[in-house]
């Protein structure tokens, strides 16, 4: 890979991969819920700079993996994730890795914009403060400033900087959720289906966003539209029933699925 | 946005993960910290209860056993000289016959029983007691003992001339040194039993003649002054029932009807608004404020009797109300509106749908509420301060408008009796009785909480 | 005819109205038309139109007897009666009441037996009218009522009218009772004031009523300061122990207890609250305060075994329940996204806590505190145990103090006398502490009530 310059056209993300380096990667994962089996045996590459997105019928299992990809379940009592989740070639299911920095390197942004009730500006400056990595106000000011104008919302908030995080609309909640994860410069982005409470205008805006931000992020994205999949996402995976059934390029899923559940699907015959 | 070679994004990306791990080490220790600290606040919490049921426990157990003297008592003829009792004859008025009776028992009532007393112990002790060691010898048994004689000699006068194996307390000072909760080795001048008594005590003790037998004076007994030894809580336990009685018919009925209305029928304007404030506030106002209240209506304005368990009940009353109602309302609030709309869509009126099918649907909530309710005014003593409830009465009330005191009353008496050693036990006793009735109310609460426990 | 049996008459004559009204109905309905309600409606309806004007006449009429025959009784008396002072005239009422009730009372003067006999006669006069108009009232009613069944009538809805006005009544109970702790703190505080200006009162620095009521000017100092800073300081000592306690437990609890933890943990603090307020203050009489004062020995400071510490301490104990679960409510309703989201940037669970759970949960929980604060000031067994009872101003929390309760308690106790400062002061005192605690529980109600909206 070398440089990330080129903007994607909107309709048809259509990139040739820079490289085809693994950034995550699962093999077998298998999560239950208690005695309930939620995922049964995902095997998964997720390439670094891509837009992979998740797709299926609600309840297939989809935000359930994204939420291992970071350790999410954690904080689910009675979740049990088997199987392997390498970052880096790294276990993170590993008892020696610390959750609190992988979680640092694989941000997640969430289906509810969940602005925290503080101002704008503490809101983003709330994980480079968390991590000590502004060690003055003039950094933290830059770094707020520089995720804020990458999320496309600088222009909006810049001179209400001071106010709750909550006085936003929906959609700009959302982006400052995103600045906030931003803020910490992941290298991977996970999104749970992040425009799922938001108007069309707003979803765009987002959409655009996500591929901005395809250039320096490696970014897993839920969603259950499948136009959305189509628009941002240079891969697409396809899971029903716990199961991962399809993987491949979002525009040979779309087009010329293997698989006849994939094409029952992406034609609306279930879901 | 910025073009950076590989090699630069690289290097940044592991300076920042360095940076990150560097502060690791410390914000977990601070995790680490933090979490045992929330873990000794909740050890601390439950050592407390430890503390203080263990402590009570501790002093309150050995309260049930008292030590009580085995002794054979004589009925004698030449100390109980009594004409038989009388009998009703043919063709006499039955209030002719009763005030004969009555003069039979006032002559009773005029018989030295001490003496049956004082030789039995005589015999027991097998040595001559002279006059001037009287006083010891009565020091012994404790001194409502000579009417609980009178009282079974009347129940039963055909005892006249026989001997029975009685068993009869003996006084607190006494129990109080077989127990060891005085100290021995104190001088005279600061024991509260003569040397002599104390002797015949330790030597009675040790021929099984004073053994520790369960008190069942404590339940049976009201309170007394005169004979500590014999001073029991059946006059309070009276008391508090008949206050719990009151409690249960009035605030149950009127705290549920007020909830009713609130919840499903009031309209939602300023002053339902202004009653739910209110409700909300009653609830937390002090306690002494009811029982300043009581003493204001009922006792100066009212003139209802002092000390009654009317007063007192009617007192808890209001101080229960907003608790249940409170209970009640959130009961109501937990049944889905869908039951209700079902009992509307089959053209039930709104009457018909509360109380045939949201009501029944609430009762467990409604019945949890009410007993821990209760359970509160059971436990409740300030208000009953203040409307004259912590008079000293000797008697087990008869209906509530006799004297009384309760539970929690007595044992506020109890401790500020001046006898310390031997009512720190005995109000540790009383407290234990007083726990023990709570903490079944309140089991029965949570059993019915668990067995009726419905998710929607 | 005593009340109970006329109550239990009327009820009798409602059941029998009630069968009228139900073969009424079946003889309308008989002669084709169909009935609006089923028969039942028309029988209740029929005994509530019988009963209900019936009662209420008994209440008004007990209500208002009394005051009227007392005032003509009393005009009826000797002028020089009226010379008397206000306490004599009521002594000379009461003794007459007594007479005319049949009883006993100590050498009756001739106008007294006088005016005895004119009260029973206008008592048994009043009485028998009452009957008589209650005998009309309830005929009138049920002949009206029978009457007017027909099919068309709605008795359904009348009924439940009638049932839905009895809850309204129900639910006015709780506002009647603030209206009379309102009205009866503030009247009798008015009269005490008529002694002792409210100047001298809230601003006395010394507490010194002398109980000899005889002598006149005599009537001793009411200087609320001390008594006022007695309670703020056991208060903020009982808040210091509770709030740290309460508050990390409510943490622990909600977001690091395992599950088998929490079963057990959460009962066992919540009998903490079940705990009677008796049972603390004699723990710390007995437990705390003989530890605390040991405690003081041993590192050289010396400490009362009844002081503001020892109720403090343990007055915390008491609250600590109730700060954690108050506190376990407001924090657990704090959205699992918002903690997700702190969580996801990499966030320790406690510095999720501390700097988003917590900050979200403050207004809640600042609530929960002025709570907490509200119920320490009000509380009274454990102060009237433990603070010792020392009047006087100054900052040593190992010395007695006093606070307004036990004041209370203190001046209302024993003989109740509503016309000496002594007594009446109490009622200043409660006023106070009433106002205090309402003005605390508004702010928390209010601003806990705005919390819950914001998460809903």
């Amino acid at each position: 890979m070398t440089t990330a310059t080129v903007a994607v056209p909107k309709a048809a993300p259509k990139r040739e991969t820079h490289s085809s380096q693994v950034k995550m990667s699962t093999r077998g994962v298998k999560v239950f819920y208690g005695d309930s089996q939620a995922l049964y045996g995902i095997d998964l590459d997720i390439i670094e700079n891509e837009v992979i997105a998740f797709i299926g019928p609600s309840g297939c299992g989809k935000s359930t993996f994204l939420r291992c990809l970071n350790r999410m379940n954690d904080t689910i009592t009675g979740c049990r994730v088997e199987g392997d989740v390498t970052l880096d070639g790294n276990d993170i299911y590993a008892p020696s890795l610390d959750v609190v920095l992988l979680r640092a390197q694989v941000g997640i942004v969430f289906q509810k914009p969940n602005p925290f009730p503080k101002s704008i500006y503490e809101n983003i400056a709330y994980g480079p403060r968390l991590h000590g990595l502004a060690k003055r106000r003039a950094e933290l000011d830059e770094v707020v400033e520089s995720s804020l104008q990458r999320a496309g919302l600088w222009g909006e908030v810049k001179d209400r900087l001071d106010q709750p995080g909550t006085s936003l609309s929906g959609g700009q909640q959302q982006r400052l959720c995103i600045a906030r994860t931003i803020a910490v410069s992941p290298e991977v982005i996970l999104m749970d289906e992040p425009c799922s409470a938001l108007d069309p205008i707003a979803t765009a805006k987002i959409e655009q966003l996500i591929d901005e931000l395809s250039a320096s992020y490696t970014i897993a994205m839920v969603t259950h539209n499948m136009q959305q999949a189509a628009r941002v996402a240079h891969k697409t995976a396809f899971f029903h029933m716990g199961d991962m059934v399809e993987v491949g390029d979002t525009d040979k899923i779309f087009t010329n699925p293997r698989d006849q559940r994939t094409h029952d699907y992406i034609t609306g015959r279930f879901g | 946005m910025t073009t950076l070679t590989i090699e630069a994004r690289e290097v940044r990306r592991r300076e920042r993960l360095e940076t990150i791990e560097k502060s690791l080490d410390r914000r977990h220790a601070k995790e680490r910290r933090f979490r045992r600290m929330g873990l000794a606040a909740v050890t601390t919490g439950m050592v407390l209860v430890v503390i203080l049921f263990s402590s009570i426990l501790m002093r309150g157990l050995p309260a049930f056993w008292q030590a009580t003297f085995y002794l054979d008592i004589h009925f004698d003829p030449e100390v109980v000289q009594v004409e038989a009792r009388p009998v009703q004859e043919a063709g006499e008025r039955a209030a002719d016959f009763r005030d004969r009776d009555l003069a039979w028992q006032s002559q009773v009532g005029l018989v030295n029983w001490q003496q049956l007393i004082d030789d039995a112990l005589e015999a027991e002790l097998g040595e001559e007691i002279e006059a001037r060691q009287t006083r010891d010898l009565r020091a012994l048994v404790t001194s409502g003992e000579r009417r609980a004689l009178r009282d079974r000699f009347i129940d039963d006068p055909s005892l006249l001339g026989e001997t029975k194996r009685l068993k009869l307390l003996a006084s607190a000072n006494v129990d109080v040194w077989i127990k060891g909760n005085i100290d021995r080795d104190l001088p005279d001048a600061q024991q509260q039993l003569s040397a002599q008594t104390r002797e015949w005590a330790d030597a009675l003790h040790e021929r099984g003649v004073i053994r520790n037998a369960f008190s069942t004076a404590l339940f049976l007994n009201p309170d007394s002054r005169s004979s500590l030894a014999s001073a029991g809580l059946a006059g309070a336990f009276m008391g508090s029932l008949f206050m719990m009685l009151i409690v249960i018919v009035l605030s149950v009925p009127i705290g549920v009807a007020s909830a009713v209305y609130l919840e499903e029928f009031a309209p939602k304007n300023r002053l339902t608004d202004l009653i739910e404030i209110n409700i909300n506030n009653l609830a937390a106002v002090p306690s002494i404020v009811f029982g300043l209240l009581g003493a204001a209506i009922f006792i100066g304005y009212l003139r209802l009797p002092l000390s009654a368990p009317l007063v007192g009940g009617l007192v808890l009353t209001l101080m229960t109300l907003p608790t249940i109602i409170i209970a009640t309302r959130a009961s109501l609030r937990s049944i889905p509106p869908s039951i209700r709309q079902a009992a509307l869509g089959i053209g039930a009126s709104r009457i018909q749908t509360v109380f045939h099918h949201v009501l029944p649907l609430a009762l467990p909530g409604i019945l949890t509420g009410s007993i821990l309710g209760v359970a509160q005014a059971l436990g409740e003593t300030a208000p009953l301060l203040l409307i004259g409830m912590n008079a000293f009465v000797s008697n087990v009330p008869g209906s509530p408008l006799d004297q009384a005191t309760a539970l929690p009353v007595q044992i506020y008496l109890w401790q500020g009796n001046e006898l310390r050693n031997f009512f720190e036990a005995r109000t540790s006793a009383a407290i234990i009785v007083l726990l023990a009735l709570m903490l079944s109310l309140n089991a029965l609460a949570i059993w019915l909480r668990k067995k009726f426990e419905t998710r929607w | 005819m005593n009340n109970l049996a006329l109550i239990a008459t009327v009820l009798i004559v409602m059941a029998l109205a009630y069968q009228l009204g139900l073969t009424r109905s079946k003889a309308v309905a008989g002669s084709g038309e169909r009935l609006h309600s089923r028969p039942g409606y028309y029988g209740v309806l029929v005994a509530l139109w019988c009963g209900l004007p019936a009662l209420l006449l008994f209440i008004l009429w007990s209500v208002f007897e009394p005051g009227i025959i007392d005032l003509l009784v009393f005009q009826q008396l000797p002028p020089e009666v009226a010379a008397f002072s206000e306490r004599e005239q009521q002594l000379v009422m009461r003794r007459i009441a007594a007479l005319a009730a049949g009883q006993n009372v100590a050498d009756p003067q001739d106008f007294e037996r006088l005016a005895a006999s004119q009260q029973a006669r206008l008592e048994m006069l009043g009485h028998l009218s009452m009957l008589a108009t209650m005998s009309i009232v309830a005929v009138v009613g049920l002949v009206v009522a029978r009457r007017h069944v027909t099919p068309r009538l709605r008795a359904r809805n009348h009924v439940e009218k009638a049932i839905t006005a009895l809850l309204a009544t129900c639910s006015g109970v709780a506002i009647l009772t603030t209206v009379g702790i309102i009205l009866s703190m503030i009247g009798e505080a008015m009269n005490f004031f008529r002694f002792v200006s409210p100047v001298e009162f809230f601003f006395g620095t010394t507490w010194n009523p002398r109980f000899s009521s005889s002598g006149a000017g005599g009537q001793g100092e009411y200087g609320l300061l001390p008594l006022l800073w007695g309670t703020l300081m056991v208060s903020i000592i009982a808040l210091l122990v509770a709030i740290p306690l309460g508050l990390m437990t409510a943490i622990y609890m909600a977001e690091y207890a395992p599950a088998w933890l929490r079963s057990v943990a959460k009962p066992v603090i919540e009998v903490l609250a079940g705990i009677p307020t008796i049972v603390y203050g004699f723990f710390a009489l007995i437990v705390i305060g003989p530890f605390l004062s040991g405690f003081g020995e041993l590192v050289g400071l010396n400490i009362r075994t009844t002081s503001a510490l020892t109720a403090g301490l343990v007055m915390g104990i008491m609250i600590i329940p109730f700060v954690s679960s108050l506190s376990d409510d407001i924090i657990t309703q704090v959205p699992k996204a918002l903690r997700d989201g702190a969580l996801g940037l990499g966030a320790t669970k406690s510095e999720t806590i501390r700097q988003v759970v917590l900050p979200a949960a403050l207004p809640g929980i600042v609530g929960a505190f002025l709570l907490a604060a509200s119920r320490a000031i009000g509380e009274t067994m454990i102060v009237v145990l433990a603070a010792g009872n020392n009047p006087v101003l100054h900052a040593n929390p190992f010395e007695a103090v006093s606070t307004i309760t036990v004041t209370i308690v203190n001046q209302l106790t024993g003989d109740m006398d509503f016309a000496s400062p002594q007594s009446l002061v109490a009622f200043a005192l409660g006023l106070t502490l009433f106002v205090i605690t309402l003005g605390l529980n508004v702010i928390a109600l209010v601003v806990v009530r705005r919390y819950r909206q914001q998460y809903e």
